[in-house]
């Protein structure tokens, strides 16, 4: 199995599409904190600052790196699937456009093997990609605006201690790439379904923009989806910066985003096992 | 003790309305270069796919070395090779990559049995450019290195020398030959190529419109046809004349491209090349007439009709 997954990653990481989404986060995250540091981080001091200082007496470097680590992951997270369902939309579809499956699937290797070693480079791929992300935003923010308390808006304000931050960052980066699991898992899924990888990409896509548009309007039918939404669950990662944080709904998000996840990969290898290869 | 090494049983595909493969029962036999023949669209691909497990069959099983397909699932492809036609790598990745990867899935191999393999295709040069880079007759000689990795015993070639130019036709057609005979592979090979059949296959199948038409050996076969020769001759209609002298080649007529035709026992061809010869005629060409492929247009138009009253 290590030497199938080993197969599957060298496949996956010598291609330059593999690449795209760490170029296109490793130009535009630098290019934002370029931004804030050339002024825009004064239109943050209009907007927060002003308001909260007719409450509070601000101290210290406020809008300092970790801040804008938040505010970055806030800010990103709808954005990072596009570029996780290049790769994953290519997996399983990219080797029935190729027709490569005609020799991969034609030896003494079990389908199920094969489907699991390329849905663990899958994962690996989204772990890697949501790391960069959180490392690039956060070491590039602490970089150029140095440390501090981070102060968060959400149920009210909250003064996190500096001290605390780098393990609630690291814990809020394994929620978020539980999260962005699911949204590969989908797109693997899709992408067993079908010999082009463009199908994939676009289907995943509308059901996280259906999905999202669903979550967010007050309507009393939509609201009763909701929970069977997995992207009602994508917001967990925010839930480790609340006071007290919150385990038991955190646990239950993890469960719920784990069985997504585990769902979509179980019907991809049910389906794949028995599809026609036709190509 | 069965020295056949694949059977199919009953084999059926079918998709929605139309039924590709209509049991379909054929054998092949250890050692043999089988012959799979049939029209564009006959069911030979489809029934090679389900053979490897690429295609499910809707009816019927797959015997392979005595095991069944349905029950031994991937585990009866074990000593089994194949290239379904057109053979399709990692473009991205070089020919040595490709081996590595395709090669190795069962168990790693090594570097220099790689290489050893693509200088027996003469890729060796290029094993370190990108297949993309690649004709294709370079990705069927690097679809047959990876079989020969394989070290199978039975190998499956559907089409294997569609679009290649002639040589890469001849040196195909030599390497399943040199297989069969030094390492006693056996070869199941697919083809709507009547001539690429009966110049190596050993036995045949005929199949159309997903079903089995004729199997047999190949020369029993070609027993069946009529046989003749095309003569190419100055002064054609003198030639004939002559020809119709003689009772046994009262058959003579004038052929649409200005040849003679006689329907004629391949063994009689040297006599009659000697009769016109001796009777002042100069000979271009004598072409001996594929038997077998009369035999198959009339195999196949014979069961059109039958099929499509």
């Amino acid at each position: 199995m290590i030497r199938l997954i080993w197969f599957e990653l060298i496949k996956t990481f010598t291609r330059w599409r593999t690449y795209i989404g760490f170029m296109a986060f490793g130009i535009i995250v630098p290019m934002v904190v370029i931004g804030l540091k050339l002024g825009g981080q004064n239109s943050f001091k209009r907007s927060l600052l002003s308001l909260l200082q007719n409450d509070f007496i601000i101290g210290g470097n406020v809008l300092n790196g970790w801040f804008f680590g938040f505010f970055f992951m806030g800010a990103l997270w709808v954005h990072v699937p596009i570029v996780l369902t290049i790769v994953a939309g290519d997996q399983i579809a990219g080797e029935g456009n190729a027709g490569t499956f005609r020799f991969l699937l034609t030896h003494s290797v079990s389908r199920i093997r094969i489907i699991t070693a390329k849905f663990i480079v899958t994962l690996i791929y989204t772990a890697v990609m949501v790391l960069f992300i959180g490392g690039l935003t956060i070491g590039l923010s602490l970089w150029a605006f140095g440390g501090g308390d981070l102060l968060v808006i959400r149920k009210g304000i909250l003064v996190i201690q500096e001290t605390r931050l780098p393990y609630l960052f690291l814990m809020a980066y394994g929620l978020a790439t539980l999260a962005m699991f699911v949204v590969s898992s989908l797109c693997f899924l899709f992408s067993a379904f079908t010999d082009n990888s463009i199908g994939p990409i676009i289907a995943t896509m509308a059901v996280i923009i259906v999905s999202i548009i669903i979550i967010t309007l007050p309507f009393e039918l939509f609201q009763a989806v909701r929970p069977y939404l997995f992207v009602n669950y994508f917001d967990a990662w925010q839930k480790v910066f609340d006071d007290p944080v919150p385990w038991n709904i955190i646990r239950r998000d993890i469960t719920i985003l784990a069985g997504f996840m585990v769902a979509f990969f179980l019907t991809a290898v049910v389906y794949f096992s028995r599809k026609d290869i036709l190509s | 003790m069965t020295d056949i090494i694949l059977r199919t049983i009953n084999l059926t595909k079918r998709y929605k309305n139309r039924l590709a493969v209509d049991h379909l029962n054929i054998e092949v036999r250890q050692g043999e270069i089988f012959g799979f023949l049939g029209p564009n669209g006959a069911g030979k691909s489809t029934t090679i796919r389900m053979i490897l497990r690429l295609i499910f069959p809707t009816e019927g099983d797959v015997e392979i070395f005595g095991a069944s397909l349905k029950e031994a699932g991937h585990r009866a492809l074990e000593r089994v090779g194949a290239v379904v036609e057109k053979p399709a790598f990692y473009g991205h990745l070089s020919a040595l990559r490709n081996m590595e990867i395709l090669g190795g899935l069962q168990k790693p191999v090594s570097r220099r049995k790689i290489m050893k393999y693509l200088e027996r295709v003469e890729l060796a040069d290029r094993a370190g450019d990108p297949v993309k880079t690649y004709s294709h007759g370079m990705n069927q000689r690097l679809g047959l290195a990876l079989i020969l990795l394989k070290e199978p015993q039975l190998i499956i070639l559907d089409e294997p020398t569609t679009g290649l130019d002639p040589q890469g036709m001849k040196e195909v057609r030599e390497l399943i030959l040199e297989l069969s005979r030094e390492r006693g592979v056996t070869v199941l090979l697919s083809s709507h190529l009547l001539y690429e059949v009966e110049m190596i296959a050993t036995r045949m199948a005929i199949i159309h419109h997903g079903r089995l038409r004729v199997e047999g050996s190949v020369n029993d076969l070609l027993k069946k046809g009529p046989s003749g020769v095309l003569i190419k001759a100055d002064r054609p209609a003198e030639a004939i004349q002559f020809l119709k002298t003689n009772e046994s080649y009262r058959s003579a007529r004038i052929h649409s491209d200005g040849g003679i035709n006689i329907e004629l026992d391949q063994d009689s061809i040297p006599e009659l090349n000697r009769q016109l010869v001796n009777a002042g005629f100069n000979i271009k060409a004598l072409v001996p007439q594929r038997s077998l492929e009369t035999y198959f247009l009339n195999l196949i138009e014979g069961h059109e009709g039958a099929d499509n009253p």
